[in-house]
């Protein structure tokens, strides 16, 4: 099952990742992206693939587990 | 779909589509052309991270050769592309090859608005790594800056020479340049971020001239003052790359003229994405040309989307979205600000790292953008608000409850705002 993974130091709020799936992404209240749940679907992957790649520093990846 | 898929232009809007249409199941052949010889790279750190020796050239790569590989993207770098025959199906690059295609993607992008005023050296532009590398070497030179432009690139060049320790000076025609885009008003918040910074402005004065050499330059104002610069750095726009296609048989105005689909219009085979599309948006009834990153991204997955799937056409609709950091302010603005009639700020944009938001009214008593300063989570709530046409009053209440809500989660909930 794809996980999830956020490099929290790296995340510079810009929030272009919780515009794209805001049923995995969130933002707290210090504009640090949040991981609403870790584990995906095979099915769901391309869609989650193209919200991390939307993040301007690099800061979601998605592995396999 | 199969077929051959040639991507014209190797920076984001480029290196999106070709990824894109992976994750879309495309599995032709994607070839992924590109002018410069570096492997394809990102753009806003060259005035930022990367300009102030923070970022390694690593962190700015948006595709190694090894990932293309893993994806299956060819690269063809280091020859620009110099002709398209959209009767032929066929792209001419400058070193002779020919490349046939069944769809191509321009995504050529922009260049810097050359400087009007030549001098021997010491003027410089930023748009490409190059151009960024030759300016931190000039950086690392002692010496007064000049920074012709006080739009989000000039400010942000201006904030890193400061960073870096020079005397720095903002000139611009406009007395307020950032108030193109969100009024004079906050403009004028901006611009007084340069004087919190102990960077001088010029605003409202025009350059006459700038004559010497690097290391000893004068630039002349119209107000007849002069400024004496160690380096000049030339901010005032950038024209789309789409001269390669003028006898392509497209249709080009200022950009590549593309449907609500991102299809060139009377040539379905061709699309264009980023800073050289302008495309029809079905939300605005207009045709738009757009210069932010988000966009650029954002229409790549839609085009990789129609290519692969032509039977279920998406429209680019979307809401503009740029960030700009300058000194201790992460600005990000959302929507179109310049419509709005009557703005309200909440939260704070005094003193040091403020943190708050401005809504802007539209004359039917919406949500038509806004500006948030360090305050990423009103930002979200600004977006989806601009996107779902809130009116004025329930955004302020969105936002104002924000203020008190304190950490995380206590906002509204995702999905809830979006429609
Ligand atoms: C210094 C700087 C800072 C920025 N900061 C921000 C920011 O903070 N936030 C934000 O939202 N936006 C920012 N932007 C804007 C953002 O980077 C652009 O909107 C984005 O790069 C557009 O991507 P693109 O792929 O459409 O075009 P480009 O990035 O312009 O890339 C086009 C590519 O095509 C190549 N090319 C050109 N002609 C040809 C040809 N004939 N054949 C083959 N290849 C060709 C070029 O070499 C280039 O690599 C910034 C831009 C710059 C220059
Ligand atoms: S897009 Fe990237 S930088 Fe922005 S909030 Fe998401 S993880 Fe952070």
């Amino acid at each position: 099952m794809p996980v999830l993974k956020a490099d929290f130091g790296a995340c510079q709020g810009y929030a272009n990742c919780v515009d794209a799936a805001p049923d995995v992404y969130d933002i707290d209240d210090d504009g640090v992206v949040v991981l609403l749940r870790t584990e995906i679907s095979e099915e769901e992957r391309p869609r989650i693939e193209e919200a991390a790649r939307s993040c301007p520093v690099n800061a979601l990846t998605i592995e396999d587990a | 779909m199969t077929g051959t898929v040639l991507v014209v232009g190797a920076s984001i809007g480029g290196v999106r589509t070709a990824q894109a249409l992976r994750s879309e199941g495309f599995d032709g052949r994607i070839v992924l052309v590109g002018a410069e010889p570096h492997a394809p790279y990102d753009k806003p750190p060259l005035s930022k991270q990367f300009l102030s020796g923070a970022w390694e050239l690593e962190k700015v790569l948006l595709l190694t050769a090894e990932q293309a590989a893993a994806d299956g993207i060819e690269l063809r770098l280091g020859s620009p592309a110099t002709r398209l025959d959209v009767a032929g199906s066929r792209l001419l690059l400058a070193d002779g090859e020919a490349l046939d295609y069944d769809k191509l993607v321009v995504a050529t992008g922009a260049s810097a608005r050359p400087s009007p005023w030549r001098p021997e050296s010491g003027v410089h532009v930023v748009r490409t790594l190059d151009d960024s590398r030759h300016l931190a070497d000039a950086l690392r030179q002692d010496g007064p800056v000049v920074v012709v432009g006080g739009g989000f690139i000039g400010a942000e060049v201006a904030a890193t020479a400061r960073g870096l320790g020079h005397d720095v000076t903002v000139v611009d025609p406009m007395p307020t340049p950032i108030g193109r885009v969100v009024g004079p008003e906050i403009g004028s918040i901006f611009a007084e971020l340069h004087h919190r910074h102990d960077v001088a402005t010029r605003f409202g004065l025009g350059v006459e001239g700038v004559e010497g050499v690097a290391g000893n330059l004068r630039v002349r104002l119209t107000d007849g003052s002069t400024l004496n610069a160690a380096t000049v750095v030339v901010g005032i726009g950038a024209v789309p790359n789409d001269g390669w296609l003028a006898d392509s048989g497209l249709a080009v105005e200022n950009g590549v003229l593309c449907d609500e689909y991102s299809r060139a219009v009377d040539a379905p085979d061709v699309f264009a994405v980023g800073d050289v599309a302008r495309w029809f948006h079905p939300g605005y009834r207009e045709h738009v040309r757009v210069e932010h990153w988000t966009n650029a991204v954002e229409q790549a997955v839609i085009a990789a989307h129609n290519i692969a799937h032509p039977d279920d056409l998406r429209p680019h609709s979307p809401v503009e979205y740029v960030w700009s950091d300058q000194y201790d302010w992460k600005a990000q603005i959302v929507g179109r600000p310049v419509l709005g009639v009557r703005h309200e700020i909440i939260g704070t944009l005094e003193g040091e790292r403020p943190r708050g938001a401005v809504l802007y009214q539209d004359d039917a008593d919406r949500l038509c953008g806004a500006v948030t300063v360090n305050w990423p989570r009103a930002l979200v709530q600004c977006r989806r608000l601009v996107t779902g046409h809130a009116g004025y009053d329930e955004a302020l209440d969105r936002i104002r409850a924000l203020v008190s809500a304190g950490p995380a989660m206590a906002a509204v909930p995702a999905t809830s705002a979006d429609g």
